[in-house]
């Protein structure tokens, strides 16, 4: 015998099942009252810096169905590519971006909005910079554990041919699953599940 | 928060064969929402290593009473009183104090509140369902409630969920985020449930299962029942001339 390296193991996922937002987005789910707001839904505020943008999907599953009870979240660096959070160690993130969002896709449409900025870049573990992008995580009924996923900028094509993370996609037609669509200030990036046109996601 | 340093170490490689799989056809729509391509192992980036945190002033008074926070004045919701409580840990056995908790269940017969949901069991006027806290420093959590019932739900023809307190926890990174459900000890249903069983290692079941707590039990008032949750460790920053952790 050897000693016991004493680690604990991870509490196990359960899905967040059809009622998620009871919890997440109250007010949305019709419980008033009893939080202000629901939690996410602003990321910005007038003094926010950098370029406004909308991100805007629906997630499908592999019946090419639209998920109308997901719940999707969003992660991403301020305008100069820092994050706002205890854990960034290169300077001071802007104070009026949280840098977190949450959104329920619609009961009747499905679609997921986010009103935020665009991100600046951030470095890769090599330090090289990676192009800008967004962290995604989906829960539902049905998924077991939260996907994770990136939304990278489709017309910023130099950054993404340099982007370490892309870069290690093998199959390449499988790159543009990341890629969101420009039209004017807003990015459409939606989301399959399963199937033909099955999202890149990752194990973090 | 504390006045622990942040740590910036990458997060310990998640244990897929602990967590459920995403594909469990007992758990029917899973079958349509897992995807079928294998996941893309990346390596934490800054991206992930960071997260949110949130502070104590987003808490109302009652956040932690969901048997008082959705009441009319001088009334409470209907159902067993209990007391949920326990420590917010990672791997390490560190306490992971700041950690945001939100939780959201059914009333005491088995019903929630939500416009979709139509369980011919009754709506408590006095009970909405949700609820969140934050750890202390050291990671303990508290909050009251109700014991929720079981519920039937359309998967097979006669399948109940045990009765559960769903639970939303943000760490220090985003790569920790985790949603998952508390079960009660000695509850049967537990081991008849497709969900819970969507978990392959009856260890890792035992996992959710809070244990009522004696000790912790408020006379007259209130049981107590105990969850701890482990969140993902992380690795030490022991050499500093790596950007982001060993």
């Amino acid at each position: 015998m050897v000693q016991s390296l004493g680690y604990l193991k991870e509490t196990p996922s359960q899905t967040a099942g059809p009622y998620v937002h009871i919890g997440c987005t109250p007010n949305f789910s019709g419980i008033s009252g009893v939080y202000a707001t629901d939690l996410g839904i602003a990321m910005t505020n007038d003094k926010t810096l950098g370029e406004r943008i909308t991100l805007r999907g629906h997630i499908f599953d592999g019946t090419g169905t639209v998920l109308r009870d997901a719940l999707v979240e969003i992660w991403q660096a301020d305008a100069k590519g820092l994050y706002n959070s205890p854990a960034e160690m290169r300077g001071t993130a802007d104070g009026n971006f949280t840098g977190w969002g949450r959104c329920p896709t619609d009961m009747e449409s499905g679609e997921y909005v986010f009103e935020t900025i665009k991100p600046g870049r951030v470095p890769y573990r090599d330090g090289r910079l990676m192009a800008p992008h967004v962290t995604l995580w989906i829960v539902a009924r049905g998924i077991n554990i939260g996907l994770q996923t990136r939304l990278y900028f489709a017309d910023e094509e130099a950054a993404n041919a340099e982007d370490p993370v892309l870069q290690r996609i093998e199959h390449r037609n499988r790159v543009p699953t990341l890629l969101a669509r420009k039209d004017g200030s807003t990015y459409h990036f939606d989301i399959h599940l399963q199937g033909e046109k099955e999202t890149v996601f990752f194990d973090i | 928060m504390s006045n622990r340093k942040p740590e910036t170490g990458a997060f310990f490689q998640r244990d897929r064969q602990w967590h459920p799989p995403a594909y469990t056809p007992d758990y029917k729509t899973s079958v349509v929402r897992s995807p079928q391509r294998a996941l893309l192992s990346l390596d934490n980036t800054l991206s992930e290593i960071t997260g949110p945190v949130f502070g104590h002033a987003l808490l109302g008074e009652l956040d932690d009473d969901l048997i008082h926070n959705f009441a009319k004045p001088g009334e409470s919701a209907i159902g067993q009183r209990i007391i949920v409580h326990g420590r917010v840990v990672d791997e390490r056995g560190v306490g992971v104090g700041g950690a945001l908790l939100e939780f959201w269940q059914a009333n005491a017969g088995g019903r929630y509140r939500h416009r979709r949901e139509g369980y011919v069991a009754a709506l408590d006027p006095n009970f909405g369902g949700c609820g969140r806290t934050i750890t202390d420093e050291d990671g303990y959590y508290r909050f009251r409630t109700v014991k929720p019932g079981a519920y039937p739900w359309p998967n097979g023809v006669n399948d109940w969920r045990p009765a559960h307190i769903h639970f939303s926890v943000f760490g220090h990174g985003f790569a920790q985020r985790l949603i998952t459900q508390m079960y009660f000890e000695g509850d049967p249903m537990i081991w008849q449930c497709p969900i819970v069983k969507s978990i392959p290692d009856k260890a890792a079941i035992e996992q959710l299962i809070a244990a009522l707590d004696r000790h912790n039990t408020i006379p007259m008032d209130a049981r107590a029942y105990k969850f701890d949750i482990v969140l993902r460790g992380r690795r030490s920053t022991l050499f500093e001339n790596r950007l982001e952790g060993n």
